[in-house]
């Protein structure tokens, strides 16, 4: 069996501040293969975001640094290399080449200045090594690769020209513009309206088959996660609660807090006894517990001990579960 | 007690700009709400629902049409004698954090909608505080603390007791939990559907989560770039959609089922510019069903039903394709 083309092992990430020094990520494992794609779903504060820029070798520094753990990401050469100690010029280099990213809010990335072919064609010429003529020509390919109508045409339109819908488009062929064999995808639909949202799911999970990428699929929507992901690490508080093949995840639950965001969702809605359609929440919110589970403070299956002893991550058929009581509660 | 409803908007138009950069945010739009009812409005980007939310508490003035509010038409009315309307009818942000006041503390914020309308002093006062505080779920020993203290949930319960405070019979909500993390998010719509019942408010709820306005409301009205293009009960538009729109809409909600089946057939092409809105029906160049009818002529809202109206020259819900 071959070695995963990601696997986060055992990570944590720590944040200097003026309090003194904050963990968000705590012990954080998961692993992507080719052609897969693995979805971490959580709410703020969860850590969602800090990992997956942990993964790219992004963490803002000097205050943040992977403080424990390691991101072994296999090349294209076939070597793996540690994403956490890697050089920064190894970590430039690997971006957008092999791995690409893209992001929530498509202006941020864009640079307003040049069209969109012209960026397209510039990380092909650095990555790799076309000539003028031919990383435009690759250009153009990409913008109909993610069915931009009449592409050749608008590869001179500027980022600002474009709709909110468009733009994703275009930082998704930017990404994918040098065939990265991981795609880390940060709440890339989140400011999208549903129907150009359903539009850039749809053609995400086109382009992961037909290009056999990896895909990280960061996201706070569960329905999004349904939609797109194979596998799902679900994460509160900085720590994995639950990791598990999507529909296992979606049909049978295991970990308090996946059940009760499941019941969150209004289309999960239930009659309460005076027939009304209620939907269960969380109560309170995320906070810090000094010992014990996470989460406790929320659950409803919490017992006493709980709130003393910190619960393992237990595999069990291929999924894991944070939690001490999953077995008597499933 | 008069059988008028509670807010009645009739043929209600807004424009922004001038041409060639008129935009027709709101066109010809029409609908009537009951004494505690709610009515969701559903759209999209440009879909003009947050438009209608301000055209109807008078934050900013209409092009065209009338709105009624307890039978008097307030469209035009000077600001002097919409005192009683600004105290019966009340607004619900997005934004908990951008929404409240950094500088004030708790009490001021919800107190100062007591002063403007010369609720109650002292004692009284500080006891109404309490008491709305109480009434949304946060401790009324909370009130001297300053909103950077709560959290995002929190914030949104305070922007409710300021709502709440004047006792107001309206409740516009501009996306009220779309801020808000999920669970968080139930525990806010929780809140909102208990306090309608127990006070009898009225809802005019905006989201762009069909979903959560299925949830929230007795009525939908499905609008877009600025018209509607279904209305009717909440039973009629989500469960038995006529308009191409609508479905489309309920198509594109991600579902949390992974064994749903996959989308067969979905939006293609972007939301028009509202700048430069489709001739004909405004939805045409996005839908499956356009034929060359739809370009020249706009459909007007028919009914299907009691109560049930969708803007579509044709009638594609026993249509094989649809």
């Amino acid at each position: 069996m071959t070695a995963p083309l990601l696997a986060i092992e055992d990570l944590a990430v720590s944040f200097r501040t003026e309090e003194g020094e904050v963990t968000p990520v705590r012990g954080v494992s998961l692993q992507i293969s080719e052609n897969e794609t693995v979805a971490v779903v959580g709410e703020s504060g969860s850590g969602k975001s800090v990992t997956s820029f942990a993964t790219m070798g992004l963490l803002p520094r000097p205050a943040g640094r992977v403080s424990q753990g390691r991101i072994l990401f296999r090349r294209r050469s076939g070597d793996t290399i540690d994403l956490a100690t890697a050089p920064r010029a190894t970590m430039q280099a690997l971006r957008g080449a092999e791995i690409a990213m893209i992001f929530q809010e498509p202006m941020t990335s864009l640079n307003p200045v040049l069209t969109v072919g012209e960026q397209i064609a510039e990380a092909v010429r650095l990555h790799l090594g076309y000539d003028r003529r031919k990383a435009w020509a690759h250009a153009v390919e990409m913008l109909g690769l993610v069915e931009i109508p009449d592409a050749a045409r608008r590869a001179s339109d500027y980022p600002h020209h474009m709709s909110g819908g468009m733009r994703q488009r275009v930082m998704i062929a930017l990404a994918l513009s040098c065939r990265p064999a991981l795609l880390i995808a940060d709440e890339p639909t989140t400011a999208l309206d549903v129907t150009i949202q359903a539009q850039v799911l749809t053609l995400l999970d086109r382009l992961r088959r037909e290009l056999g990428m990896g895909v990280l699929f960061i996201t706070h929507n569960l329905g999004v996660v349904a939609e797109i992901a194979d596998r799902v690490t679900v994460m509160y508080a900085g720590e994995v609660v639950e990791s598990a093949p999507v529909r296992d995840l979606f049909n049978a639950p295991r970990h308090p807090y996946t059940r009760a965001l499941l019941e969150c969702m209004p289309s999960r809605a239930i009659q309460d006894a005076s027939g009304r359609r209620v939907v269960r929440s969380i109560p309170g919110q995320v906070s810090r517990v000094e010992r014990g589970c996470a989460f406790a403070p929320r659950c409803a299956d919490a017992t006493p001990a709980c709130s003393v002893e910190a619960p393992m991550l237990e595999s069990d058929a291929g999924r894991q579960t944070r939690c001490l009581r999953w077995r008597e509660l499933a | 007690m008069s059988t008028e409803p509670l807010l009645t908007i009739a043929g209600l138009s807004k424009n922004f700009g001038k041409a060639p950069h008129l935009v027709r945010a709101v066109n010809d739009v029409s609908f009537s709400l009951g004494r505690g009812e709610a009515l969701g409005l559903v759209g999209e980007s440009g879909s003009g629902k947050s438009t209608i939310g301000r055209l109807a508490l008078r934050l900013i003035d209409a092009s065209a049409g009338q709105i009624r509010f307890e039978g008097q038409d307030i469209t035009a009315a000077p600001e002097r004698r919409l005192g009683l309307f600004r105290r019966q009818a009340q607004m619900v942000f997005q934004d908990p954090y951008a929404s409240l006041n950094p500088r004030l503390r708790v009490s001021s914020i919800v107190g100062e909608a007591l002063d403007a309308h010369g609720l109650a002093r002292g004692a009284a006062r500080k006891a109404r505080i309490a008491e709305l505080l109480e009434l949304v779920g946060l401790p009324a020993a909370h009130m001297e603390r300053y909103p950077h203290e709560f959290s995002g949930g929190q914030r949104q319960r305070i922007g409710i007791a300021r709502a709440l405070a004047v006792e107001p019979r309206l409740i516009i909500a501009d996306e009220p939990v779309s801020a808000l993390d999920v669970s968080v998010q139930a525990q806010v719509l929780n809140l909102m559907q208990d306090l309608r019942r127990r006070l009898g408010l009225a809802m005019l709820f905006i989201s762009h989560d069909l979903d959560v306005v299925e949830l929230m409301c007795d009525r939908i009205a499905v609008l877009y770039l600025g018209r509607i293009m279904e209305i009717g009960t909440t039973e009629q538009v989500a469960r038995h959609p006529r308009h191409p729109y609508t479905r489309a809409l309920i198509a594109a909600s991600p579902r949390p089922d992974p064994d749903a089946p996959p989308r067969e057939r979905m939006l293609t092409g972007d939301i028009p510019s509202p700048l430069a809105p489709p001739s004909g029906c405004v939805f045409r160049t996005r839908c499956l069903h356009a034929t060359e009818r739809c370009a020249k002529e706009a459909p007007a809202l028919r009914e299907t039903g009691p109560e049930h109206q969708f803007a579509c020259h044709f009638d594609i819900s026993h249509s094989p394709n649809a």
